[in-house]
């Protein structure tokens, strides 16, 4: 998508060779490039050398460990990031979710459960929005550009921040479950993981809300999910 | 122990209290009767020689005798006299007649000699009680030989209040030891029991866990030996246990570094399947096919091997609920919807009847969807080709989620069985959705996190029905479930 190829770019970060090399080989196949590394010492530089459109990161890494290079590559990108875990602990998944990684997929898992995250978390959202302008309490999103601002101020979203802040602003008035949101946002049809709404709408509101503690934008609504705050025109 | 110790003592002392005063009494009443019986011979004697004495020879019988009754009583109040003159009886100042008992009346008037007896003592001053007290008599010679009888009374007033004295003393004295053999037994006894005492409330902190609990030692008789054992008991137990322990955590670090160690090379075996299975159209016949049962297999084993990570989970302890106030009945619907397509395919319909419209609880919906998928798919597995209902209601503090089938049911005996792990109801019986063999136990290990129930009624060929109730909150103390144990449509049933 990035380079001229239009094929996107994936960096694997895993220490497992088999693992790696059968990851690439499926992964070549379903026509993405793809960029091997080994380590959490050498992850960053690979990352900052190669540009990937898509991280696939280890957790378990000799070296530093995926929730510090997930923390790292976050720092400087919106980069999607997507977890492969063996530990599935809620301490562990909510760790590297918290650290900035988008999705996560528990080992072991099956190519076509990989493949379908990995073009969820490519997939851009065009203009079937309709309008290309809306807002969102005292937000305007401008969908196309993929731009969010507070007034004349820009914020910088990830492309799941965005999208999750999209998707509830397509419907105002609509009440969110945390279910439907992984639906829209994550594209997962039935197993839900809430933990990962959570921690996003989380990691959302550290962004966009004045006061966190008492969100405006993205509200609770208790016993069933979210929904947007009213626009404040 | 103190209690015996004391009615004990207080038996023995009124025991011996009576004997004492028994003897003593005794001693004194038998002392009086001698002296009473020497003193009367005297004075008897002394009557008869005045008696015969020339210088009453003159006077009248009775005159004389009355003044020898006078000079009798004069000499001291030891004694009464009565004597029974021929028209009347003179009787000393102070007391009747009738204190002289008739049958030694009767003894003396027949016969010689002089005879005691013991005899009540009865005054003329009705204010004043009878005296127990001798009587002695015999019969007094008048000069032409006529009898008139005398009788001599010894009220035993001194000798009483002796006794009564003594009586006081030895109840007194019988107070002051019950008293202090009392203290003596409460000191005796908490030297003894206090250590043992201690020993005991040991015993019970070790029992209750706390290992460390040690008895404090004091001197080297039986006690300090008890002591020591019962150190050294609690030194071997706790190093037993912390060896079992120390086991019982390696085992379940085994279990679930296997586990983890597995998932990386299963996930590269998984994904070459998965390669080489979707381009079995290029391969023969029986490599294709063997294609087939390896990936079904593959799968087979990953999903033991998530339920093994699942469980050593559990029994590390390392299970931690995700709470989040949830509608119940959205995951039941969620979870129907999941295996509708499943159902169809083995030709089973599901029902869903929902009773209350309030159906929020604070529970981790992963697992309880987790629990759901593993009753319905049971359900569905065993309830050959027949309906699956699936019931929910909640009351106040509870939850309930019914599933029902009418398949093949288990034995009654085996409701709490089928919750063990990789338990099956028919050795014989073959899967047909798979499974591990350990969802029941995880569901129930959920159950219990959330501090619910799992329960189990099955009977044989007339199906089964797995109840789950969850509290409103896990705070709360489930004491009834909204729905019951037994299916409503097998209460008729006929137990056999």
């Amino acid at each position: 998508m990035s380079d001229g190829t239009g094929k996107a770019k994936i960096l694997v970060v895993d220490d497992d060779a088999a693992l790696s090399e059968m990851l690439q080989i499926v992964l070549r196949q379903e026509g993405f490039d793809t960029v091997h590394c080994p380590s959490g010492d050498s992850a960053l530089d690979e990352f900052r050398a190669e540009r990937p459109d898509l991280v696939l990161l280890d957790l378990m890494l000799p070296g530093r460990d995926g929730v510090s290079v997930c923390r790292d590559i976050r720092f400087e990108s919106g980069v999607p990031i997507i977890m492969l875990t063996a530990k599935s602990d809620t301490a562990d998944v909510v760790a590297g979710l918290e650290a900035g990684a988008d999705d996560y997929v528990p080992k072991p898992f099956k190519a076509k459960e990989l493949l379908a995250r990995i073009r969820t978390r490519l997939r851009r959202t065009g203009a079937d929005a309709g309008a290309d302008l809306l807002t969102i309490g005292d937000l305007t999103i401008s969908v196309s550009s993929h731009v969010v601002k507070r007034g004349n101020t820009m914020l910088s979203l990830t492309p799941l921040e965005f999208e999750l802040l999209l998707a509830l602003a397509k419907r105002p008035t609509h009440v969110f479950t945390r279910e439907a949101l992984l639906d829209e946002v994550w594209g997962y049809r039935n197993a839900a993981d809430t933990r990962l709404v959570n921690v996003h709408v989380q990691r959302l509101r550290a962004k966009v809300e004045k006061d966190p503690e008492h969100p405006e934008i993205v509200i609770t609504v208790r016993g069933i999910g979210y929904r947007a705050g009213e626009s404040a025109e | 122990m103190l209690f015996s110790t004391l009615s004990l003592s207080m038996l023995v002392m009124v025991l011996a209290g009576a004997v004492l005063l028994q003897q003593a009494t005794a001693g004194v009443v038998a002392a009086k009767r001698d002296s009473s019986l020497n003193e009367a011979v005297g004075v008897f004697t002394f009557m008869q020689e005045q008696l015969r004495n020339p210088e009453f020879r003159g006077l009248a019988v009775l005159e004389s005798l009355n003044r020898l009754a006078d000079l009798a009583v004069a000499q001291q109040s030891q004694y009464r006299v009565v004597i029974q003159a021929p028209s009347s009886s003179l009787v000393s100042a102070g007391i009747l007649a009738e204190s002289v008992p008739a049958a030694l009346r009767e003894r003396v008037e027949e016969s010689q000699g002089m005879f005691i007896t013991p005899t009540e003592v009865v005054y003329t001053d009705p204010a004043v009680a009878p005296e127990p007290g001798w009587a002695v008599g015999a019969s007094l010679i008048g000069p032409a030989g006529e009898r008139y009888p005398v009788y001599y009374l010894f009220p035993m007033t001194t000798e009483l209040q002796t006794l009564r004295a003594l009586r006081g003393a030895v109840i007194g004295a019988g107070i002051v030891l019950v008293i202090a053999l009392t203290l003596i037994a409460y000191l005796v006894t908490g030297q003894v029991i206090r250590p043992v005492r201690r020993a005991s409330q040991a015993a019970l902190r070790l029992a209750s866990g706390r290992l460390d609990e040690r008895v404090r030692v004091h001197g080297t008789d039986d006690l300090a030996l008890l002591a020591k054992s019962m150190n050294r008991m609690a030194g071997q137990l706790q190093q037993r246990i912390r060896e079992l322990e120390t086991l019982s955590t390696l085992q379940q670090r085994f279990v679930s570094d296997v586990s983890h160690e597995l998932r990386t090379p299963m996930t590269t075996i998984k994904m070459a399947a998965d390669v080489i299975h979707d381009s079995r159209g290029k391969l023969d016949p029986m490599s294709a096919r063997s294609v087939e049962l390896m990936s079904t297999e593959i799968d087979r084993f990953d999903d033991m091997l998530a339920d093994l990570l699942e469980i050593s989970r559990f029994d590390a302890g390392a299970a931690v609920l995700s709470l989040q106030e949830t509608e119940v009945a959205a995951l039941v619907t969620a979870e129907i919807e999941a295996n509708r397509s499943m159902a169809e395919q083995l030709g089973v319909q599901l029902v869903f009847n929902k009773l209350t419209d309030d159906n929020t609880a604070h529970v981790d919906d992963r697992r309880i969807r987790r629990i759901l998928r593993n009753l319905i798919t049971n359900a569905i597995e065993h309830g050959e080709r027949r309906p699956v209902l699936i019931t929910l209601a909640s009351d106040d503090e509870a939850v309930a989620v019914a599933v029902r089938d009418h398949g093949v049911g288990f034995e009654a005996e085996n409701a709490s069985r089928v919750f063990d792990r990789f338990w099956r109801a028919d050795p014989s019986r073959t899967r047909i959705v798979g499974g591990s063999g350990l969802g029941l136990s995880i569901s129930m290990e959920d159950a219990r996190l959330h501090r619910g129930w799992l329960t189990a009624w099955g009977r044989s060929g007339r199906g089964a029905q797995f109840r789950l109730t969850l509290p409103r909150t896990p705070d709360d103390e489930l004491t009834s479930s909204p729905l019951p144990v037994i299916p409503t449509d097998d209460l008729g049933g006929g137990d056999t």
